[in-house]
């Protein structure tokens, strides 16, 4: 709007200016920068700074601090990397910003905190991203996981037309209403990291401070294991041994579940987590066997459905133990 | 007199929404006031992407007192009832009055209820709004069970005099209603009070934030317009996309750029769709060159170096997303050079339509065949239409349209050009689809017809003989769509031959076909005890199961060919009556009475769509003069008397009336109009030029009604009441050769 715009303009710019100035000395120098200063940020806001799940999953919601600990009526927050694996997103190494791992960064507050919007754009701007000088905005993306029987309603934030993070108020997983609900934050890191570092393909990606003793960039990291398993998923995988571990993991799964919660020393257990393992098992490996196409469009549905009744069961088995009950 | 502003600030609301809640907040607040007692003049509501606003002028100050006299018992009836009475109106027995009645004595109450204060109400009427508001979609957030959107934030709720502004009282769940606000989420942050509505917009333009959706819209307009123009560019209208950008921010700032030189040759449909879907982008046209050349992204804010940062990462971003487009683009191309459509389209054999009617290929294959059908009924080529039905699908499996399914079609057409088909194959990929709906345009090519008939024919005779009819409002696989698609395409291109021979074939194949599929299960079945495999018995286990599910009706009927005779039969005509239902509801809209088409439909070839509708037009006219109306008057007295004598003397009076045993002039003049209609109405029917039919029946009117004026149909003379009985049977026979105007109303 031109009309009032000159006079606050003037006032405004001095203080931009300033800011502009600082945030450029702050600027971060590389992809690891990134992770680190949002480890800081989230660690100085009070979260837990987790580690990654030590198990091959599609997303950062999957790790059993989020999805597990987003049920029962606990308070938690926790923040952690979150490296995913998408086999149908591989390209070789050669697609500038598509890959079949990399990172999310995650975070998950319960319950949700009023200010939990102040709080994601406070990380915004400690990654170097000055909401004076870009246009950030909350469009409305409702999040889904017809595998985890789980949705929430929140936005996809939008830097500059970008989409750089995930933002979800979660309502219902494995089948249950989140009381209280968890507040969910997404951050695709390499993605963010690009625009941040003005970088256009992925692999030219500084990982390391580029004047490092030894700088690295995301190609000499991962280049190679992009196309190694890229290779792997689309043509090598053997599909029968997938298809059988998916039923082992399965069969395993329900078994964890049905065992009796009393051991044989008397002690009551139920085994909500290693149940849980199975589970993200079997979705990994739906994963790999869709990317190697021997899943057909029907049967897709029904192997989502497989998946979905393991996590509806582990949901259920979690909210009895003491982590997910009162 | 008070004016009330409410407030209801969250978190972003999602833009497809705030139009439809700005709406619903006014209806339930006002409706809300209104019914418990207040008044007022005027009420606009507005929607930002983080707040719904109500304005409510001219508001009462108290709902009234109410006075109202309510009947008891009468005087001496049971204790209980009187004690009931007492209780109902909260009065003791020396509050009530006794009154005569007819009856006897009762007892009177006069119940006054006081009027109660506005503020009492507001905050009544909007906590009830709140926590039954009718979003879409709603959810929970913290610890608390209250639903909104997203997370509300607070309530402003004033009411303002001249004297100044009082809050009304609020607490929905915490939120405490208050006088206060937020401007622009980055720009104006803070918090300020507000006094009433002007104060209210005005403080909130100062902090960066526009009220009204509308001038958001017009601004963004504007200046975007503006922008275009000043490059000699013309921005492309898309008054969806602007509603949903006004409603994505708060202080629209609009930015210009340029679509990199290396994307400029991707078709004008592929950046639109591209820049629109992904990034709400508006395109820019170089008029002169016919070419979308340039975008305008919309931002929220100001920025100290005039939105240089945010254009240069739209750009960014955008470029990023055109790369993907061009390279779709590049391997179509290459595809289509290499193989032609025909190879593109292979992999729809990989994907099933439905599970009991088989792949996308299989269906393909039908329509193929039922275009080159019915292509001489449209003047098309044959070989033509069945090539066209051949290709037009295979677009599905190029890489463009598995980003932009919406590119559907368009590609189709794209891709035909470039593999060297003839351009009513290309058209007839682009144009197939439509009409998708009822003010799509109809398409007229020959070709394209026959393929969009086929297409549409095959899905409902296919979802016919499977038995999955739409009911009530449910409708998954659009049947009723693509009914009034026929219906429109066969109307608007005036095609003949009745709809009941296009479906019988397409009908009777699926069935057999169906038939045949489960045979093969049947078979399959049968062999289970020999499999040895657990793999394969597994299988065929499922098969059998499936055959169970699916086939064992149809197999029995396979073996009964009576059976399978009856099942085609009773869909045909089940199928009819739905397109002469679709037919209705479509005349109905285009202001056909629903009674003029039943007495079309009662006439012979009633399933020639474009035949009906043409009867139907002319009767609908005839019905609208003087004249027609009249006519149908006399018709229907000469029908009665008529159709009365006839059961009473048990027989038909179809002799034939005697012009000799006139006795009046009126009954002369009336054979002597017969005589002269019907010379009119026999050409004019065998020629199907019904307006002038029905004209010539219209001047039957006067004769008519002369007739019944100057003669006594029962005469005592039996033989002058049965050749006027017959002179009646000929006036009904006469008319009801152009419709069954007994069905008509009136």
């Amino acid at each position: 709007m031109q009309t009032q715009l000159y006079e606050i303009a003037l006032t405004w710019q001095g203080a931009d200016m300033a800011e502009a100035a600082e945030n450029r000395s702050q600027k971060p120098q590389s992809f690891q920068e990134i992770i680190l200063r949002l480890q800081n940020y989230w660690a100085a806001k009070g979260c837990a700074v987790l580690q990654p799940y030590d198990m091959e999953v599609g997303a950062g919601t999957f790790h059993p601090a989020t999805t597990l600990r987003a049920l029962g009526p606990r308070a938690w927050a926790a923040a952690y990397v979150q490296p995913s694996r998408r086999p149908t997103d591989g390209r070789y190494g050669e697609n500038p910003n598509r890959l079949q791992h990399y990172y999310q960064y995650q975070v998950i507050i319960k319950p949700s905190p009023p200010d939990l919007q102040e709080l994601y754009l406070g990380s915004l701007r400690a990654i170097g991203i000055d909401d004076a000088l870009h246009d950030i905005r909350f469009v409305e993306d409702d999040w889904e996981s017809p595998t985890l029987g789980a949705w929430g309603l929140g936005w996809e934030v939008w830097c500059d037309g970008m989409e750089v993070s995930q933002f979800t108020y979660f309502q219902q997983v494995g089948g249950h209403d989140c009381k209280p609900v968890s507040g969910e934050l997404t951050y695709g890191l390499e993605r963010l990291a690009m625009y941040v570092l003005g970088v256009d393909h992925v692999m030219d990606m500084p990982f390391n401070a580029p004047d490092a003793m030894i700088p690295l960039s995301y190609g000499d990291v991962f280049r190679q294991t992009e196309q190694e398993y890229s290779r792997w998923n689309f043509d090598q995988a053997d599909t029968d041994t997938l298809l059988q571990h998916f039923k082992d993991a399965e069969a395993e799964c329900q078994r964890i579940i049905s065992a009796d919660a009393t051991d044989s020393a008397g002690r009551s257990i139920i085994m909500a987590h290693p149940a849980y393992d199975q589970c993200i098992k079997a979705s990994h490996l739906f994963n790999l066997l869709d990317a190697r196409g021997v899943i057909s469009v029907t049967e897709r549905q029904a192997y989502i459905g497989r998946v979905r009744a393991l996590a509806k069961m582990c949901a259920d088995a979690f909210v009895q133990t003491a982590a997910g009950s009162a | 007199m008070a004016d009330l502003l409410i407030e209801l600030f969250s978190e972003e609301i999602p833009a497809r929404m705030q139009a439809g809640a700005s709406d619903a907040l006014k209806k339930l607040v006002t409706d809300g006031l209104v019914d418990a007692g207040l008044t007022y003049a005027h009420a606009t509501a507005f929607a930002t992407p983080r707040r719904l606003a109500l304005a409510v002028q001219g508001l009462s100050d108290h709902s009234p007192t109410l006075c109202e006299e309510r009947r008891g018992p009468k005087v001496g009836a049971p204790e209980k009832a009187i004690e009931g009475f007492l209780r109902s109106t909260g009065l003791s027995m020396d509050d009530l009055s006794i009154q005569d009645d007819k009856k006897g004595q009762v007892y009177i109450a006069h119940v006054t209820t006081e009027g109660r204060a506005a503020p009492v109400i507001v905050a009544e009427v909007l906590e009830r709004t709140i926590r039954n508001f009718p979003w879409p979609k709603s959810m929970r957030w913290g610890t608390g069970s209250l639903r909104w959107v997203r997370p509300l934030h607070s309530i402003l709720c004033i009411l303002s005099q001249e004297d100044g502004a009082q809050v009304v009282p609020l607490d929905v769940d915490g939120i405490v209603s208050g006088d206060t606000t937020r401007g622009h989420r980055f720009m104006v942050p803070d918090t300020f009070s507000v006094a009433n509505f002007e104060d209210y917009a005005a403080k909130l333009k100062r902090a960066k934030v526009i009220l009204d959706p509308a001038e958001r819209a017009g601004h963004i307009w504007n200046e975007a317009s503006q922008l275009a123009f000043a490059q000699g560019l013309e921005l492309v209208e898309d008054k969806g996309l602007l509603a949903e950008v006004a409603g994505l921010v708060e202080w629209p700032v609009v930015l210009m750029g340029r679509i990199e030189e290396q994307f400029l040759d991707l078709p004008p449909e592929v950046l639109q769709t591209s820049m629109k879907e992904h990034q709400k982008f508006f395109s820019v046209r170089d008029p002169k060159a016919g070419q979308i050349v340039g975008f305008v992204t919309v931002a929220n804010r100001d920025t100290a170096d005039q939105g240089a940062t945010i254009l240069a990462g739209n750009q960014k971003v955008l470029a990023a997303r055109l790369s993907d487009a061009k390279f779709f683009w590049d391997n179509d191309l290459r595809l289509v050079s290499d193989v032609k459509l025909e190879g593109m389209g292979a992999g729809l054999s990989d994907v099933t339509f439905h599970n009991k009617l088989g792949s996308q290929a299989d269906r393909i294959e039908r329509i193929a065949a039922l275009a080159r059908e019915i292509a001489p009924l449209l003047g098309a080529d044959a070989e033509m239409a069945e090539q066209a039905a051949r290709v037009a699908k295979a677009d599905l499996r190029s890489g463009m349209v598995g980003e932009f399914p919406e590119l559907q079609g368009v590609m189709g057409r794209y891709y035909a050009l470039k593999g060297g088909y003839a351009p009513e194959v290309a058209d007839a990929c682009r144009d197939h689809y439509s009409p998708l709906g009822p003010s799509d345009d109809v398409p007229t090519a020959p070709v394209t017809v026959a393929v969009a008939l086929a297409d549409k024919l095959d899905t409902l005779t296919g979802f016919w003989a499977i038995d999955e009819k739409p009911t009530g409002s449910k409708d998954p696989f659009a049947l009723r769509r693509a009914a009034l698609g026929v219906i429109r395409l066969v109307l608007g291109n005036k095609v003949r031959g009745g709809i009941t021979s296009m479906l019988m074939k397409p009908i009777v194949n699926h069935i057999v076909d169906l038939a045949m599929k489960s045979n093969e299960y049947f078979a399959l079945s049968s062999q289970i005890p020999e499999s040895q495999d657990p793999q394969i018995r597994q299988i065929l286990l499922e098969a059998k199961m499936q055959a169970t599910k699916v086939g064992i009706e149809a197999i029995e009927a396979l073996r009964d060919e009576k059976t399978l005779q009856n099942k085609s039969e009773f869909a045909i005509n089940d199928l009819t009556n739905f397109f002469h239902d679709r037919l209705k509801v479509y005349l109905r809209d285009q202001g056909v009475r629903h009674d003029v088409i039943d007495a079309c439909l009662a006439m012979p070839n009633n399933d020639d769509l474009t035949l009906l509708v043409k009867r139907a037009e002319a009767l609908s006219d005839l019905l609208k003069t003087d004249d027609g109306e009249n006519l149908l008057q006399g018709f229907k007295r000469a029908n009665n008397i008529l159709t009365q004598a006839e059961e009473k003397d048990g027989v038909e009076y179809s002799f034939g009336p005697e012009p000799k045993l006139a006795e009046t002039d009126a009954e002369r003049a009336l054979f002597a109009a017969l005589d002269h209609a019907e010379a009119a109405i026999t050409p004019a029917m065998a020629s199907e030029d019904f307006a002038t039919a029905m004209h010539a029946m219209a001047g039957l009117r006067a004769p008519i009604d002369a007739f019944f004026d100057a003669v006594q149909i029962n005469a005592e003379n039996q033989i002058l009441r049965r050749n006027r009985l017959n002179l009646l049977h000929r006036i009904r026979a006469t008319c009801l050769q152009v419709a069954d105007l007994t069905k008509v109303n009136g």
